[in-house]
């Protein structure tokens, strides 16, 4: 049966040679543009945080801290991330598989619903009386508006989600493709199953939230919120991983004509995150009451660390790819020629390499580290924790979203990039300032600092608890590294908001950016001792020696510690 | 030919992987698995691990209990703030605690090497019960009793700090545990 409507035109891209359909472009183009608006948004919140945290600056009070917090946590964890996948899987959906957007109006109740749905929420936290961190754990009450906000952008985004199923649907009927789904809207289709779940499990808790907070019903139980809240607000970082994963292959293509070192293992990569790395959310309850062992180590472990596998593939395989695409075009000499001629002022290449070591190096290491059911409690709610997913979110997905937008916006906007210079350091900035942060709160963490805390001097407080001088140092170093990454974001947004409004425009005879496939001369042999990419093999051997190492110096710590049983 | 954004090749599923991802694939499993065992293997080898013994109760209920454990153990009362007890339980005994806006009750004495079944709850809201500089990091809640048996093996005074976000008061909450030779 075919599905028939009226059908969108279609413009041809000069730069990519894509068909885009021009409903799906404005989607994306709204979408991505609210983004960046709410990156600015969250970004300022995050400099407020970050110029308290840093002690010797204390810059808010308590109430006003902790309300910059809330906001922060929400705009920069969520609303600025969904915003923009929304975008990456309305683009995917429709121009690489060279197909129309489904249902439209159902696209645009998306934009609208999670539009209206952040601003209520955000009133909710300025009128003062929802400072309850975006986990929000009952009992402490936020105003109804704070929780209804939330449900409605996550209606929305469920029905974003939907829009990328039902054109993948025309995209199938209407046979716009032929074979498999290319690796990347594969990847966007996982993303969108995880995130089916994860919108679900958050409608589940926060739902009932919503009516304890109208006092509709008399409680909501605090284990049982933070049990089902996890499943919402870890899946959702789950998300993240998937989609920004899906984008460093994407840019792989685009920037050094590479393709899937393997499709089969990378596919299989992806269908471990559908199976497993859900369970992940266990990671917030390991220092929790009640629950066995048992549970604790198959869900924490995502049952064997099969996902944590999958992870490390996708390590391997996406730079492992670029490696094999430059080795075929010429770059074969040694183990690392291939890096070194890289382009590494181009910032769509950086922002994708920066985001790939940062996660792996940093947020990767420390995640699986961290969520080890004993060592979980030597890290549970210290400052490591904001240190890690700085690593994952800002560090990983939040710079590939950066180094995709830097190649989109001529191709969507059809305006070239202003300040390139700007544009070529940018990335460094962002995510230097950002791997800084995170290692130092991770050390402070690691040390005891408690996070979501105004005061850890305790000033004039009859017990205070003395952190000494190296925790103030942490703590100094790790928020200079968090300025200079609001510098680099405000780099960011002032380059695409100025290309956008005052870009020259692309011309219409452009010269096609997307680099050509690397394997089109034939598969010459490449690479050394039967390795055709041995510089990548070697620096996976490089993370996984430092895995291996932190991994033991944190149970040496642990073994310190009193006994406990 | 092609791209990871474009339709791949008809025979995908059949292609040979090659050897860098084999191998590392093999290597990445190897640890992957080292770890899901040893975690399983610290629950015998290791002396850090948590109890899981728990009980639902109520906050009322808690908050008797800790009080007649207060009343029952009290030495003295605390240099730095009078107004809190010192508790001096026994070797062995079951040693309660509570946090609630923004405190940690009572302020407890105990005796290096000696273990103590330690019950940690909440009277109102979420609280992270954070033992500094030990760092031993536990969830607190209302209406949840956790039970940890604790061996304290170095003498000192140690900070109790709240590391979960229970309100605006939130960082000025703390308690204390002494640990004498």
């Amino acid at each position: 049966m075919a599905i028939t409507t009226a059908q969108s035109p279609f413009r041809t891209d000069p730069l990519t040679g894509l068909r885009i359909d021009l409903t799906a472009q404005a989607l994306v183009k709204t979408n991505a543009v609210l983004a960046v608006v709410f990156l600015l948004v969250g970004g300022l919140a995050g400099l407020l945080v970050a110029l308290t945290r840093w002690p010797a600056v204390h810059l808010l009070p308590a109430d006003l801290f902790y309300m910059a917090l809330t906001a922060h946590g929400l705009v920069a964890l969520v609303v600025w991330i969904v915003f923009f996948e929304m975008a990456v899987i309305y683009f995917c959906a429709t121009s690489l598989l060279n197909c129309r957007l489904a249902a439209p109006k159902w696209a645009w109740a998306q934009v609208v619903l999670m539009t209206v749905g952040t601003a209520i929420t955000t009133v909710a936290v300025l009128q003062g009386e929802s400072s309850v961190m975006f986990s929000a754990y009952v009992p402490l009450a936020a105003a109804p508006h704070f929780y209804l906000g939330i449900i409605l952008f996550a209606v929305g985004a469920l029905i974003g989600c939907f829009v990328f199923w039902g054109t993948l649907v025309i995209a199938k009927e209407e046979k716009t493709y032929e074979g498999s789904l290319p690796l990347t809207v594969y990847g966007c289709m996982i993303a969108v199953v995880i995130a089916v779940f994860t919108l679900a499990t958050g409608a589940v808790i926060l739902i009932p939230a919503f009516l304890w907070s109208l006092g509709l019903i008399k409680s909501v139980d605090p284990m049982m919120y933070r049990v089902v809240f996890w499943g919402f607000g870890h899946s959702s970082q789950q998300i993240n991983v998937t989609a920004h994963i899906t984008i460093w292959y994407t840019v792989a293509g685009l920037a050094f004509g590479a393709k899937p070192m393997s499709e089969k293992v990378s596919r299989t990569a992806f269908l471990l995150y559908i199976c497993f790395l859900q369970l992940g959310s266990t990671h917030h309850l390991l220092s929790d009451p009640g629950l066995s062992a048992s549970w604790k180590i198959v869900n924490t472990s995502y049952m064997m660390y099969l996902a944590v596998l999958a992870s490390l593939i996708h390590g391997l395989t996406v730079p492992g790819s670029i490696e094999v695409a430059q080795r075929r075009n010429g770059l074969d000499n040694g183990l690392f020629e291939w890096l070194r001629k890289c382009p590494w002022g181009n910032p769509v290449f950086s922002s994708t390499i920066l985001s790939i070591i940062i996660f792996g190096f940093i947020g990767g290491i420390s995640g699986v580290v961290m969520s080890v059911e004993q060592i979980n409690m030597i890290i549970h709610n210290t400052i490591y924790v904001p240190g890690h997913f700085h690593g994952t979110v800002a560090g990983g997905t939040t710079l590939a979203f950066m180094g995709l937008t830097y190649y989109l916006v001529p191709v969507l906007f059809q305006r070239q990039l202003i300040l390139k210079p700007l544009a070529a350091i940018q990335p460094w900035l962002f995510g230097g300032g950002m791997a800084v942060f995170a290692v130092a709160l991770m050390g402070a963490g690691t040390l005891g600092v408690p996070r979501r805390h105004q005061d850890m001097t305790f000033a004039g407080q009859a017990l205070a608890y003395d952190y000494g001088g190296m925790n103030q140092l942490l703590m100094a170093i790790g928020e200079i590294g968090g300025v200079i990454s609001v510098v680099g974001g405000a780099a960011f947004i002032l380059i695409i908001v100025g290309s956008i409004l005052m870009g020259e425009p692309v011309p219409a005879n452009a010269k096609c950016i997307v680099a050509p496939p690397a394997d089109a001369g034939g598969h010459k042999k490449i690479g050394m001792g039967g390795f055709e990419a041995p510089g990548t093999f070697v620096l996976a051997l490089t993370l996984f020696v430092c895995l291996v190492l932190y991994y033991f110096v944190n149970f040496k710590y642990l073994a310190t510690l009193w006994p406990l049983t | 030919m092609g791209y990871s954004f474009t339709a791949p090749d008809k025979n995908w599923a059949r292609e040979p992987i090659e050897r860098t991802e084999i191998l590392w694939i093999i290597i990445a499993g190897s640890w992957c698995l080292f770890m899901f065992v040893w975690m399983i293997a610290w629950h015998w080898i290791g002396n850090q691990n948590m109890n899981t013994e728990a009980y639902k109760t109520f906050t009322d209920v808690y908050a008797k209990k800790t009080e007649e454990f207060t009343k029952q153990y009290t030495v003295r009362q605390d240099a730095s703030d009078p107004s809190l007890p010192v508790v001096a339980p026994p070797p062995g005994s079951d040693v309660y605690i509570a946090g609630s806006i923004f405190q940690w009750r009572p302020v407890l004495e105990l005796q290096k090497g000696k273990s103590y079944r330690l019950h940690i709850s909440s009277l109102d809201y979420v609280h992270g019960f954070s033992l500094q500089p030990e760092n031993i990091n536990f969830q607190a809640y209302p209406g949840y009793e956790q039970v940890i048996t604790v061996t304290p093996n170095k003498a000192g005074t140690y900070g109790i700090v709240c590391n979960d976000y229970c309100g605006l008061g939130h960082h000025t909450m703390l308690g204390r545990i002494y640990v004498k030779e």
